[in-house]
């Protein structure tokens, strides 16, 4: 009863508060007369998007020094590790120099390596087109649509090297196995990159066309690819520059050859740092290229269409 | 002695003539002055060299005493304080509530830790929740400015700019995203500010009707040179037509219902 | 004249799927690429797969060996994403063209960024591994670099893209720097760096299998020692556990995302 009491007490009161409010402050002339103090609660307003940001936030930084207060630091000099690797990457970077093959062989295993990063993508291009049509939900049924994409997730979810590994039992470890198997990845990157481009096309287009009796392949190559083409080419060379990352790691984990396979060996089989470095320094330089290469044509691409 | 003063002010971009060609006039307190002129003719420019926004080349602007090109960068901040400013696009940053962005308008006066932090005084909350109160705005307060309508946001910006207790309000097309309802409350709004706390207001305006309307004296400016300087019953057509260039043929209708009215 | 458009189009179109094809058959002849046995190899994989890629009962009995790895992955991944999210964030302020101090600091802060992101994560392994050898901290220091690198210039888009309107508006208050970092950049960039940094963790558990197949730690390890041992159902069962951790993470990430975008 006396808390029920307080309560109703503790309305009124704040009613009252908010009321004279409303009626004190009017005009801006009075905005300087008054000086009596509002008592105010935290600014801050906690909705559920803030609260779900610290709860991450929270919850990585747990995780996080979980991780380091479980390392097992004995088994190794965590100090001398780091200098080590300062000495390791000085070497590295400021003497680097090939002994094992020459500037001719390195650029021939380059171009090996953008040859798989190549016919990956084209691989993954060509499927992607077709199952991203599919994945579109403006051009497909739900359920295909749904079926695409958990498909794709899956996909997805098996890390690369995983995917070249269980091919190469097929087809034994070499450029095969790498292709087929790094092209899941790019099928599965491709499919949701190109079904997202088909998706912003208006619908009512594909309305209008419908209406004048096109059927779905004419409006598939009469409205959707030409007004999203943009958009595709740029998902791919973007691809492409990843599918090169790729293909490098492969050429190491996985023996597919190209100048991945140089740098593993220079690296685990030589320890030879200097050959490390001339090698990482290539596949930057490639890498840069392509990245420079490719804001380039995205440029060209959107001014000429 | 002038709130605001500018003395043969120019500026150049990239050393080409000229966004601002030697443009000189005062303003006293409690003025609201509309500077209007075709696009581009250095209106924004002209507004932001009064904060500094965008450093003049040379000449001299004072502002309530201070000679602002001469002063630290501490001093700058601390003269920034005293005069506020509102945007066409609004600028409040929009996953923060009403009250906080009003509040931001403090931050000019607090030290790096305290406002880093957002610790405000509660007479400088009671001060916003009064500001916003008065701009109707009250049943907003807690509400991301994200979901907030183009003329409330606007709102929002005249608050924060008068929680800073400015001397004087830069108004940077304040209505030129906005719907005429919406226009009207805003330019009432600014009005009152002027006449009822005396502060100056100088406004870019767009819609010359409207600087007719709302204004103690108008600036007219055109290729960075001021062209008209003078009270609004004194502009007429031919200076609205020196004013605008080839621009001004529909302007001039306007002007000639009023005349007619 | 229309023709000539259609003509040309098509020209331009036959010229693209010319070189297509060039650098097809190029790419192919250089890889040593089987066409035929590399598709066909997938029908066998499938064959093969179903009848030995798939966990037994038996199988089972290595999940208290591979419980640990898998965890040891996850949190090495989501500690080096952490830890290189929060240097990314300082990286990408002074690096961005919004936020910048300096043009010194953003070159160099851009620099790192774009070294750091295009150092194969093969060069990383090796080198640390020299150093740390099997430790699970050779794979988090490389992923941590990585994370580093692209993080720093996702970061950078994202406050670039959300900057600019409302930092001019603070800076015109008197703000100071670390009042517009704190109170306009951070809050109004957070949720697209928290999604940002989802991705990452997501990546970098797929990336710490390739570092641990390598050098021979985490989950990685284990997937290879059983697979070079030809035991298919216990690597099959390695197989499903990270698929079944990266859904996991997927699910929650897309989740988050939802409420806080």
């Amino acid at each position: 009863m006396q808390f029920k009491e307080l309560i109703v007490q503790e309305t009124n009161n704040i009613c009252e508060q908010l009321s004279s409010y409303e009626d004190r402050h009017t005009s801006f002339k009075e905005l300087f007369l008054t000086k009596d103090t509002i008592n105010f609660g935290p600014i801050k307003l906690l909705d559920r998007a803030s609260i779900a940001m610290r709860t991450v936030i929270l919850f990585l930084t747990v995780l996080t020094i979980y991780f380091f207060s479980t390392l097992d630091y004995q088994s190794i000099d965590v100090l001398k590790g780091f200098t080590d690797t300062f000495v390791n990457f000085k070497t590295m970077f400021l003497n680097p120099y090939a002994q094992r093959f020459t500037l001719g062989e390195a650029f021939y295993n380059v171009v090996v390596t953008l040859g798989l990063a190549f016919l990956t993508t084209l691989i993954g291009g060509i499927v992607a087109l077709l199952l991203g049509l599919l994945a579109a939900q403006n051009l497909a049924p739900k359920q295909v649509t749904n079926l695409i994409k958990g498909f794709v997730a899956i996909i997805r979810a098996v890390p690369t090297i995983l995917w070249v590994l269980i091919f190469a039992v097929a087809a034994g470890l070499g450029s095969a196995a790498a292709i087929i198997g790094m092209s899941f990845h790019s099928i599965s990157y491709l499919t949701k990159a190109y079904s997202e481009s088909f998706e912003d096309l208006d619908r009512s287009v594909i309305e209008a066309l419908m209406a004048s009796g096109a059927n779905w392949w004419q409006i598939v190559f009469q409205a959707v690819i030409p007004s999203s083409v943009t958009y595709l080419l740029s998902w791919t060379f973007l691809r492409f520059e990843i599918n090169f990352a790729n293909a490098v790691a492969m050429g190491a984990a996985a023996g597919a050859g190209g100048i991945g396979f140089d740098l593993f060996m220079a690296g685990g089989f030589y320890f030879d740092l200097r050959e490390v470095g001339f090698i990482t320094y290539l596949i930057i330089a490639i890498a840069i290229a392509l990245e420079v290469f490719s804001t380039n044509i995205k440029g060209k691409l959107q001014k000429s269409i | 002695m002038a709130l605001l003063e500018l003395k043969n002010v120019t500026k150049n971009y990239n050393n080409e003539c000229c966004a601002l060609d030697n443009v000189s006039f005062s303003v006293d307190k409690g003025e609201f002055v509309s500077i209007i002129g075709p696009s581009g003719a250095g209106k924004s420019t002209l507004l932001r060299c009064i904060n500094r926004m965008v450093e003049a080349s040379s000449g001299e602007i004072s502002v309530d005493g201070l000679i602002s090109s001469s002063l630290s960068k501490k001093k700058l901040r601390k003269l920034r304080t005293k005069i506020g400013m509102i945007f066409q696009h609004y600028n409040l940053v929009d996953r923060l509530t009403v009250i906080e962005n009003v509040l931001h308008g403090r931050l000019g006066y607090k030290s790096t830790l305290a406002g880093v932090l957002g610790r405000y005084s509660q007479e400088e909350k009671s001060q916003a929740y009064r500001i916003i109160e008065i701009l109707g705005l009250n049943e907003q307060i807690y509400k991301r400015c994200d979901q907030l309508s183009g003329g409330q946001k606007q709102r929002v910006g005249i608050a924060r700019a008068l929680v800073q207790n400015p001397k004087i309000i830069l108004c940077d097309e304040p209505i030129a995203s906005l719907d005429p309802n919406a226009s009207k409350i805003i330019m009432d709004h600014l009005g009152n500010i002027s006449k009822e706390m005396g502060i100056t207001i100088i406004v870019n305006l767009h819609q010359v009707e409207v600087a007719l309307k709302y204004s103690d004296r108008i600036i007219g400016v055109n290729r960075g040179k001021v062209v008209f300087d003078g009270a609004p019953c004194d502009l007429t057509t031919r200076q609205i037509r020196d004013i605008y260039g080839s621009e001004s043929e529909d302007l001039i209708i306007d002007l000639g219902e009023r005349h007619a009215g | 004249m229309r023709d000539d458009i259609f003509t040309k189009r098509r020209n331009g179109n036959l010229v693209f799927l010319l070189a297509l094809l060039i650098l097809s058959v190029g790419s192919i002849i250089i890889t040593e690429y089987d066409v035929i046995k590399g598709f066909t190899s997938i029908t066998r994989a499938v064959i093969w797969g179903g009848s030995n890629f798939y966990p037994d009962a038996e199988s089972l009995r290595i999940l208290p060996e591979i419980f640990p790895k898998l965890q040891e992955t996850v949190l090495m991944s989501i500690a080096a994403t952490t830890v290189a999210a929060v240097l990314a964030l300082v990286l990408s302020l002074a690096g961005s063209q919004t936020t910048r101090i300096n043009r010194i600091f953003s070159i160099v802060s851009r620099g790192i960024a774009s070294l750091f992101r295009n150092i194969p994560i093969v060069a990383w392994a090796m080198v640390l591994m020299i150093s740390f050898s099997q430790s699970p901290l050779t794979g988090y220091l490389a992923l941590f670099f990585g994370s580093l690198g692209f993080l720093t210039r996702a970061f950078m888009e994202t406050i670039d893209e959300v900057g600019n309107n409302s930092i001019e508006a603070l800076q015109a208050t008197g703000a100071g720097y670390f009042h517009i970092i704190f109170q306009a950049v951070l809050p109004a960039s957070m949720p697209q760096m928290i999604s940002w940094l989802l991705y990452m963790i997501e990546t970098n558990i797929r990336d710490a299998t390739l570092v641990g197949v390598l050098t021979g730690t985490g989950i990685g390890f284990s997937f290879d020692l059983y697979y070079k041992r030809f035991d298919y159902h216990a690597a099959s069962l390695v197989v499903l556990l990270i698929v079944i951790t990266v859904i996991v993470i997927e699910l929650v990430s897309n989740n988050v995302r939802r409420v806080i975008l």
